[in-house]
């Protein structure tokens, strides 16, 4: 990719685009919402927001979306999912419904909702490789984890292994596999842009 | 309720010290939980999405087919506790639990505005957003419920802005304008919305020794009115509710500044529930796409019938419930 300002899109069919846009906007990129196939034939880069999964994965089929962005993940896309965009990378999901569509460009399987409802949603601070300085402050929304990843899947960060985490303790909540990156948690809401330029250097490269 | 939290649990003093467990305690890295930021952050994933009011585990998946966020459990939907009448109270826990059962997205449910044991309740069966709604008849006509006490989070129902800011101070976490639910008549909510979005474009257009008198006015705290001025929009997800009927209803509340929708008695009042509802979420996200929405409005059968809100005598107006 060799243009100066990449263009990145958020997947804009439901969730939280508008902090994408801004964490996006703060790295040197021209940022643009993606609802159609048009739109998506344009972008350098994708990021797919947090949101609930069951409503994007129908809304990429209603809207002609689901073949076009399976295409361009298949050509080496770079692509970014945060929470609800994890689930919908990856190959397989557990606790999802049973025509839930996968996008399969990440080798993982990935369970929903796996740290419980609402009340369990949590923030805690987490190492993350790639990522220099203090570490990353991670927000977890009924967030899911992954459950298993294949070799050729780095593993970024996990949950720490603290007494204080209980099962959620040592979990996998970042992965990369080549151009596509995800996270269980959700760095656009916490205004360190760390994660955003992690994945932009990656658009740039490609 | 038989699931059981799998997720991390906030350390004290005293478990910390009674385990046994030799790993290491990293500062930062105990999770927490029930902040302002998950309970805001849970509405920002709801945003552009419709979330729909469901009385059975079967409406509840008629919701999530169509593409449903949330769906908000009650009793009674809005237009029959209007032409039933009676105390509207929280739902059956049984009803609840089952609707949780039934679906995999966001349950919602709604507690009496001021019954904080309603609330306590509900966050023990595991609901996921508690809506403080001037749909149930009230349980304290002076004090709302404190929300701040709570692991989970609460949206709240406002006419104008002074409303919607005074609910967050007391905890909200997500706010909907009220509009006159159970009617399919989307005035309400248009006026609200608008008043709502009118008085945050003032405030910007005030100077900062303004703001002072600003918040005096909208009886809410200077704080609150200084940073909805700087941001030009509420600290927390702004919805809307009462009234939406059609999927053009949903798309002009989105296209007034909307975040999200709403729809009670609009789906399952209606000739056709599944397919209206499917209609209105896609109106929803295409809500500035006008070929998308005259698409969608096809064949969608019987809208619900509706009542003027003018011919509703006002003190049977739910907006009205709630200051």
């Amino acid at each position: 990719m060799s243009a100066a300002q990449p263009v990145i899109g958020v997947l804009a069919l439901q969730g939280d685009v508008r902090e994408h846009l801004v964490a996006l906007a703060e790295c040197d990129v021209l940022a643009r919402p993606v609802r159609r196939a048009e739109e998506l034939a344009e972008v350098h880069g994708l990021v797919l927001p947090g949101g609930e999964s069951t409503t994007m994965s129908r809304l990429l089929a209603t809207f002609e979306l689901l073949d076009p962005l399976r295409a361009r993940l298949a050509e080496g896309m770079p692509a970014y999912g945060s929470c609800a965009g994890m689930i919908l990378l990856a190959n397989k999901v557990l606790d999802g419904r049973p025509d839930q569509h996968q996008l399969g460009a990440l080798n993982v399987v990935v369970r929903r909702n796996a740290f419980g409802r609402q009340v369990d949603s949590f923030e805690a601070d987490l190492d993350f490789t790639g990522i220099e300085g203090d570490p990353v402050h991670a927000v977890f929304i009924r967030a899911p984890w992954v459950e298993s990843a294949d070799t050729g899947v780095e593993v970024l960060a996990t949950v720490p292994d603290t007494p204080a985490a209980g099962e959620a303790a040592g979990r996998i909540v970042a992965v990369r596999q080549g151009p596509v990156l995800a996270t269980a948690f959700h760095p656009e809401l916490t205004g360190d842009g760390r994660v955003h330029r992690l994945f932009v250097q990656t658009v740039r490269a490609a | 309720m038989s699931s059981v939290s799998k997720g991390p649990t906030v350390t004290t003093a005293e478990t910390s010290t009674a385990t046994s467990d030799q790993r290491p305690e990293a500062p930062g890295a105990t999770p927490v939980t029930g902040t302002a930021r998950v309970k805001r952050g849970m509405a920002e994933m709801l945003k552009g999405g419709v979330i729909m009011d469901v009385v059975t585990p079967e409406q509840a998946k008629i919701a999530e087919d169509a593409g449903a966020v949330a769906v908000m459990a009650l009793e009674r939907v809005p237009a029959d506790i209007r032409a039933q009448g009676g105390v509207a109270r929280m739902s059956d826990p049984d009803l609840i639990d089952g609707i949780i059962e039934a679906v995999s997205i966001p349950v919602m449910a709604k507690a009496r505005i001021g019954h904080f044991v309603e609330a306590q309740v509900l966050q023990a069966l595991g609901v996921d957003y508690i809506d403080e709604s001037e749909v149930l008849t009230p349980a304290d006509y002076t004090n709302h419920i404190d929300k701040w006490q709570f692991t989970v989070p609460f949206v709240c129902g406002a006419t104008n802005l002074g409303e919607a800011l005074r609910r967050i101070t007391e905890g909200a976490a997500m706010i909907r304008s009220k509009g006159e639910a159970g009617t399919g008549d989307v005035s309400n909510a248009t006026t609200h919305m608008r008043k709502i979005r009118a008085e945050i474009r003032r405030l910007q257009t005030m100077s900062h020794d303004e703001l002072y008198v600003a918040a005096k006015e909208l009886q809410a705290p200077y704080e609150l009115v200084a940073e909805v001025a700087e941001l030009g929009k509420l600290p927390v997800v702004l919805f809307t509710a009462g009234g939406i009927a059609t999927p053009a209803d949903a798309a002009m509340m989105m296209q007034l500044g909307a975040e999200g929708v709403f729809v009670g008695s609009g789906i399952f009042k209606s000739g056709d529930p599944a397919k209206r509802a499917e209609a209105i979420v896609k109106a929803t996200t295409f809500y500035d796409d006008p070929d998308v929405i005259a698409k969608v409005s096809r064949g969608l059968g019987e809208a619900m019938v509706g009542i003027n809100v003018d011919e509703i005598p006002e003190p049977h107006r739910l907006a009205e419930r709630g200051w």
